[in-house]
């Protein structure tokens, strides 16, 4: 079986985000970059797939060369290759069409996505990726089994849960659930050394843009807080109503 | 005209839904054209989108699943200027589907209605609501899924006049099961979040929550670190990494206010931090904050609240 697992890299989710001057663009100064969270779950799911029943795992980002150490860590964390669309991520369309590029020219049973990055929380690319290939897509998928072509997923939906069957080939926006915390794994120093040596290579992505980011800024800062109480909890019911109108 | 998709479960429309139709009212007014609505064949009281500002309202056997449903409004295109959808969990979906089909240009997470709209430019959160993006929809047709809440429901009355439409839909999943818990509030469309963490030390604790939470009719979440022990369920962590709300009010109980717990929660309009230490950082954040205890502070609040319920 043939996996691959679209990874983004993104600011670590203790970052402080900071725009450029202008607000043209964020300001990475400062900024660590990781492998999406979404996306951890989805590689290690991927590596279970791959002890349970036997698997090629591809790791693949769209972006510049800043973004090889992240899928170097992808490698030591154990897939077997590694893949960069050399392109500027401008937005998820073209993103998409990219990664669907390489899909058809290489044959894989199961695309693995994050149901969001946690950069520009788009949501789109893996139901994207589904459409440009006419292929089923799971979105916020807490649970996946492979029986042959078929697969099982199960997913969040508003207020509870469904279960799904697909045939393969197939894309997943997964999230926590599809594997548990505890079974996130750490690089070790022999998965660092031995991802050194795996194939990294790199294929041009295409460029253009459906749509334009004009400016971005944080938002405004709260005012100071007001503190009520403990034992005039009757007090914040009345600046719950009167005062902010939330009830 | 603007196309909105418009959601049902069980035949009732979605609060989201209705909020829909306002947007695409307040993107139509300004682009000078109409309102029309696509809604299941099932749901009951179609006429009753006119009242947001639905000058059409095409009823039509929708696809079970957002991708098969995006497929069916791929052929329902013509002389349409732009989409609205809710971002649901089948919106969610329904959109990204729809913009790849139709090489569209897609807002996810829109917090604005348009600004102008040649070309449709939008708000939305990026970075897990530490920054805002100003974005414009430059190519292809403009397509808008924004966040429940962000835009509120206005009355104002469209033609509302009702047609069959048909469009085929194929889903490429087969539902085998659905559970939805019955009565209680979906945690994405929630006016009111009541949420709590790991200062609430166990996961018998959580029912003074939850009737704290059916007090206010509002939806119960938690801290990544309750639903990884298995206090609660994942389908409740809200954050970062979980779910990103945004409500009227977050009542934030036993939580430190982490950076990562505060991204998807910090887009809420007023937040109630409880917490015994007067240096949490959810101080920092909140509107309003009580130090004191849990078991002390939640029994009264519910109480209070009750009272005030009676009153009102
Ligand atoms: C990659 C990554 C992603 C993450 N994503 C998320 C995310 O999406 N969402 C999220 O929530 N976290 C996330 N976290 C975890 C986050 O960093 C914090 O660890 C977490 O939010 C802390 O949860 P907590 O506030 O419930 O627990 P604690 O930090 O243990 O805080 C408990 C709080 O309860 C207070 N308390 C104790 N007893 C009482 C009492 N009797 N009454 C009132 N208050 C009391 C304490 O003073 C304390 O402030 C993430 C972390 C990482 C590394
Ligand atoms: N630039 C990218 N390169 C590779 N995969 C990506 C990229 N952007 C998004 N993805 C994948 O799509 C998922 C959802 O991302 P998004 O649509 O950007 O929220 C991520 O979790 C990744 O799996």
């Amino acid at each position: 079986m043939n996996i691959l697992v679209c990874i983004s890299h993104v600011p670590d989710t203790t970052a402080k985000i900071n725009f450029t001057a202008d607000g043209s663009a964020l300001d990475p100064a400062g900024v660590q970059f990781v492998i999406n969270p979404y996306d951890e779950f989805g590689l290690t799911k991927a590596l279970h797939i791959k002890e349970a029943q036997g698997a090629t795992i591809t790791v693949l980002n769209v972006g510049g060369p800043e973004t090889e150490p992240t899928l170097r860590k992808a490698l030591a964390i154990g897939a077997d290759q590694a893949v960069r669309i050399n392109a500027t991520p401008t937005d998820a369309i073209t993103v998409a069409k990219s990664i669907k590029n390489h899909i058809q020219a290489n044959a894989y049973d199961l695309i693995i996505c994050g149901q969001e990055s946690i950069d520009y929380n788009g949501q789109q690319v893996p139901a994207m990726l589904a459409a440009l290939l006419d292929v089923p897509m799971v979105n916020a998928c807490v649970g996946l089994t492979i029986d042959g072509s078929t697969a099982t997923a199960k997913a969040e939906i508003d207020g509870g849960h469904a279960t799904y069957t697909a045939n393969l080939p197939m894309v997943i926006g997964g999230k926590k659930g599809l594997v548990e915390e505890k079974d996130l794994r750490i690089p070790n120093m022999r998965g660092i050394m031995t991802a050194r040596t795996k194939p990294l290579s790199v294929e041009e992505g295409l460029s253009g843009s459906n749509t334009a980011a004009k400016a971005f800024r944080k938002p405004a800062a709260k005012s100071a807080v007001k503190m009520v109480a403990p034992d005039q909890v009757n007090e914040l019911v009345r600046l719950l109503h009167e005062e902010s109108k939330s009830i | 005209m603007i196309l909105v998709f418009v959601e049902s479960w069980n035949n009732q429309f979605k609060k989201a839904s209705f909020e829909a139709v306002s947007y695409a009212r307040k993107w139509a007014d300004m682009a000078g054209c109409s309102v029309k609505a696509v809604v299941s064949s099932g749901a009951s009281n179609p006429e009753s989108l006119a009242q947001y500002g639905a000058d059409s309202i095409a009823t039509l056997d929708l696809a079970a699943t957002g991708p098969g449903m995006a497929g069916q409004l791929s052929t329902m295109m013509d002389g349409v200027q732009g989409v609205v959808v809710a971002g649901t969990a089948v919106g969610k979906t329904l959109a990204p589907t729809l913009a790849a089909l139709i090489d569209g240009a897609l807002s996810t997470n829109t917090t604005s209605t348009p600004s102008s709209v040649g070309p449709v430019v939008v708000e939305r959160g990026a970075f897990s609501s530490k920054g805002i993006e100003t974005i414009a929809l430059s190519e292809g047709m403009p397509i808008v899924s924004f966040v429940p809440n962000a835009i509120g429901i206005e009355e104002k009355a469209g033609a509302g006049a009702i047609e069959s439409g048909s469009a085929s839909g194929t889903d490429k999943v087969a539902v085998s099961e659905v559970s939805v818990a019955s009565g209680k509030v979906a945690l994405p469309e929630a006016e009111v979040v009541v949420s709590a963490g790991r200062g609430l030390k166990g996961p018998e604790n959580w029912g003074m929550i939850e009737e704290l939470a059916e007090v206010l009719g509002a939806a119960t979440a938690c801290s990544k670190p309750v639903s990884d022990i298995g206090w609660r369920p994942h389908s409740e962590h809200v954050g970062q990494t979980g779910i990103q709300v945004n409500p009227n009010l977050y009542i934030a109980i036993g939580i430190s206010g982490a950076i990562q717990h505060l991204a998807g929660v910090s887009a809420s309009k007023t937040i109630v931090a409880i917490n015994t230490d007067p240096e949490a950082p959810f101080f920092k954040a909140a509107d309003y904050g009580i130090v004191g205890d849990a078991f002390d502070v939640v029994p009264r609040l519910i109480e209070e609240l009750r009272a005030f319920k009676a009153a009102n």
